[in-house]
């Protein structure tokens, strides 16, 4: 197993140490995946998170100018690691004007990741920094915990309005509840409702669009922005269907569904905080799915990176 | 005593004050012909600062020569005095500092813009003299740097480190976190400076030395405020780091107390078998662009291995890293009950000693008197008035 990547852009370097922080935001402890093309972070939905599961995905090509890696073998040809994001974002944080930043798989008085950095200093010769982040290899029998999340068979799927707005609006509704009720529909609207004894407050959103999911088998693309044109077309697969039943996800429960009729999930208010105070990411895209009384899978997109994000319903 | 400050030189005072009171809770005062001497002590002992403002730091600087004033007040009240350092410097012009014996009262007061009068009554405590004993010019190795090259090292390391372990060689520091239980799973951090990069750079001894990283931030905020070349006295784990300002009108000694290696068990001392090879010698800055993959080769039980702890554990480290907890406190804690404590090493910070204590012999160096090992702070202040 050898894994070296190097990041000499320093607007690469700023954007992955962003995904980094954003991530360390929303859990302490999370399995990196390394692929020839891929990274990915990964928490898998156990009671012991919450039930949240999380799956970030970046292309290493739009960030690293040298990558090289070599997994377990050459038909498992990947590279597993338990890692704490927050670690690896205070690493990362610091070397933010280095003149290049290397990432490697290292081998000290454990298995870590050594961020070394070579800074601008006052001499000739750079001043070097090296952060020896701590990892535990997760061997091959467990890699199964650790795949993509199937594309839930969602009732509704919506944009979401402006993070920051609703940001603001969960910090509010905090205070009063512990459970929020996010409700949507096919036509655009979206409802944050908290309920208490004493107290109800719904802030409601509309024309937030819905986004076609079009029609495939297999690997879904994902939709065609309808809101922003503008924005870069997002081609790379994210979500599979776990089925590879396309018909009943294309058209199935959303198309036959009332457009008016709303499809509510009850969560847990702090980790939809969580997800909105941490995120730094500032997505072109950010949409969310709901399953009725199930699941709310939160999507966010921003050119290479995607980040999943799911919030089981509470009773 | 009646002391004048004006202008940028408030400011001077302010920071001054702020980086004592990253060292303890008390401000020891005492009026001196050489000038003003504002010190500070932590309550371990392990940590002393003392400022020395001269005469012509003020614009007048009267005291009664013939008296002996020395008090001691709590350190916070006097930074109620100058909080807001930024607001300071475009309000106060002038700032009186006077002495009422009649009524124990040390009387702050700030002339600001506009006719404006800030007046603050504090009380004190007489103390004794709190003048602790170093040498600094018997140390093996010195350096010297503008500020901001320490600021610019010290913040790669999170506020949560406690401790820095400071290692110098003919050409290089290096300075890394110090981490008692080696198979801890906190970060590691290093950083390598070059002696170039410093305005000054003598060694005579490869020492490596352990200290901690609080009071070094206090006084680099000071440092970087003023704009002062800040100077570094290292010698042997165990004898104090000084670290100092100095200028035309004032002087600044912080004496930090490091870490000894009395038991020669100190894992990261220089010389020690247990030295990782490749922590004590650090690669040079150029290995950075020319490293090979293959050295950073972890070797791997790729099998699909059966069973939930499948992977065998490649090294005995990774293991062992597995039984022990991650919290450092808990292990820092316990680390004298451990089983192999021969490994570990004692963790105690030798404390500085003070002339008070001492026969009055003001410049002596360390006196080998049966040392006072201090471990962690201890209950509330035990100055030599009490």
């Amino acid at each position: 197993m050898k894994f070296r990547g190097k990041i000499i852009d320093v607007a690469c370097l700023n954007h992955f140490s962003r995904v980094i922080t954003t991530i360390s935001k929303l859990t302490k402890t999370c399995v990196m995946r390394l692929t020839p093309d891929n990274l990915f972070f990964v928490l898998s939905g156990k009671v012991t998170n919450g039930g949240v599961s999380m799956w970030c995905e970046l292309h290493q090509a739009n960030f690293f100018d040298e990558f090289q890696m070599e997994g377990v073998s050459s038909e498992f040809n990947e590279i597993c690691l338990e890692v704490t994001p927050e670690n690896l974002s205070r690493a990362l944080k610091t070397v933010q004007n280095a003149k290049s930043v290397k990432v490697k798989l290292t081998k000290k008085h454990c298995p870590c990741l050594t961020v070394a950095a070579e800074l601008p200093s006052l001499s000739s010769n750079s001043r070097v920094v090296t952060h020896d982040v701590p990892v535990e290899v997760v061997p091959r029998s467990l890699w199964h915990e650790f795949k993509e999340p199937s594309m839930p068979d969602f009732d509704v799927s919506i944009y979401l309005p402006p993070l920051k707005t609703m940001k603001n609006v969960v910090d509010r509704m905090k205070n009063l509840s512990n459970f929020l009720v996010m409700e949507a529909n096919l036509s655009g609207e979206m409802n944050l409702k908290i309920e208490t004894d004493l107290v109800s407050v719904t802030t409601h959103f509309k024309d937030l669009g819905n986004p076609s999911w079009g029609k495939t088998s297999g690997p879904i693309r994902l939709p065609v922005p309808q809101i922003n044109p503008n924005v870069v077309e997002v081609t790379r697969m994210t979500p599979h269907v776990s089925t590879g039943d396309a018909a009943s996800q294309d058209g199935g429960a959303s198309q036959s569904r009332d457009p008016e009729a709303m499809a509510e999930v009850r969560v847990d208010i702090r980790k939809l905080q969580q997800f909105l105070v941490g995120q730094q990411v500032n997505p072109s895209k950010a949409m969310c799915n709901i399953v009725h009384q199930s699941v709310v899978h939160l999507i966010l997109l921003h050119d290479d990176v995607s980040l999943q994000y799911f919030i089981p319903a509470v009773a | 005593m009646q002391c004048v400050v004006t202008g940028g030189n408030v400011k001077v005072l302010a920071k001054a004050i702020h980086s004592l009171s990253r060292i303890g809770d008390e401000l020891y005062v005492e009026p001196q012909g050489d000038g003003l001497a504002l010190r500070s002590v932590n309550s371990s002992r392990s940590a002393y600062a003392c400022f020395l403002f001269a005469p012509l730091f003020f614009s007048r600087y009267n005291i009664r020569k013939e008296v002996n004033f020395r008090c001691k007040m709590a350190i916070k009240s006097v930074q109620t005095v100058f909080r807001s350092v930024a607001t300071l410097e475009k309000t106060v012009e002038k700032c009186h500092i006077e002495l009422d014996e009649a009524k124990d009262r040390l009387t702050f007061t700030l002339h600001c813009k506009h006719g404006l009068l800030k007046t603050h009554n504090l009380s004190y405590q007489d103390s004794e003299s709190l003048q602790a004993v170093f040498d600094k010019d018997s140390y093996a190795n010195v350096f010297r740097a503008h500020p901001r090259l320490l600021v610019d090292t010290v913040v790669h390391f999170p506020l949560s480190v406690e401790e820095v372990t400071v290692t110098v060689s003919d050409e290089r520091m290096w300075v890394r976190n110090h981490v008692e239980d080696e198979r801890s799973r906190a970060m590691l951090t290093e950083l390598c400076l070059a002696s170039d990069e410093f305005d000054h750079f003598a060694v005579k001894a490869h020492h490596s030395i352990t200290f901690c990283l609080k009071e070094l931030r206090g006084l680099l905020a000071f440092a970087e405020s003023t704009g002062l070349l800040l100077s570094m006295y290292l010698d042997e784990p165990g004898s104090p780091v000084v670290l100092s300002v100095t200028d035309s009108v004032l002087e600044g000694n912080f004496v930090l107390a490091t870490l000894s290696d009395d038991h020669n068990l100190y894992g990261r001392d220089l010389g020690s078998p247990l030295y990782q090879p490749d922590a004590e010698q650090p690669p040079p800055p150029d290995d950075f662009m020319n490293d090979d993959i293959d050295s950073y080769l972890i070797a791997m039980d790729t099998s699909v291995a059966p069973g939930p702890s499948a992977a065998n554990p490649p090294t005995t480290s990774l293991a062992a890293a597995r039984e022990t907890p991650s919290d450092r406190h808990r292990i820092r804690r316990h680390s004298e009950e451990e089983e192999d404590g021969d490994r570990l090493p004692n963790k105690k910070f030798r404390s500085i000693f003070f002339g008070s204590v001492l026969p009055p012999s003001p410049q002596t160096s360390m006196q080998p008197v049966p040392t006072q090992e201090v471990l962690a702070s201890n209950s509330e202040d035990e100055t030599e008035a009490d």
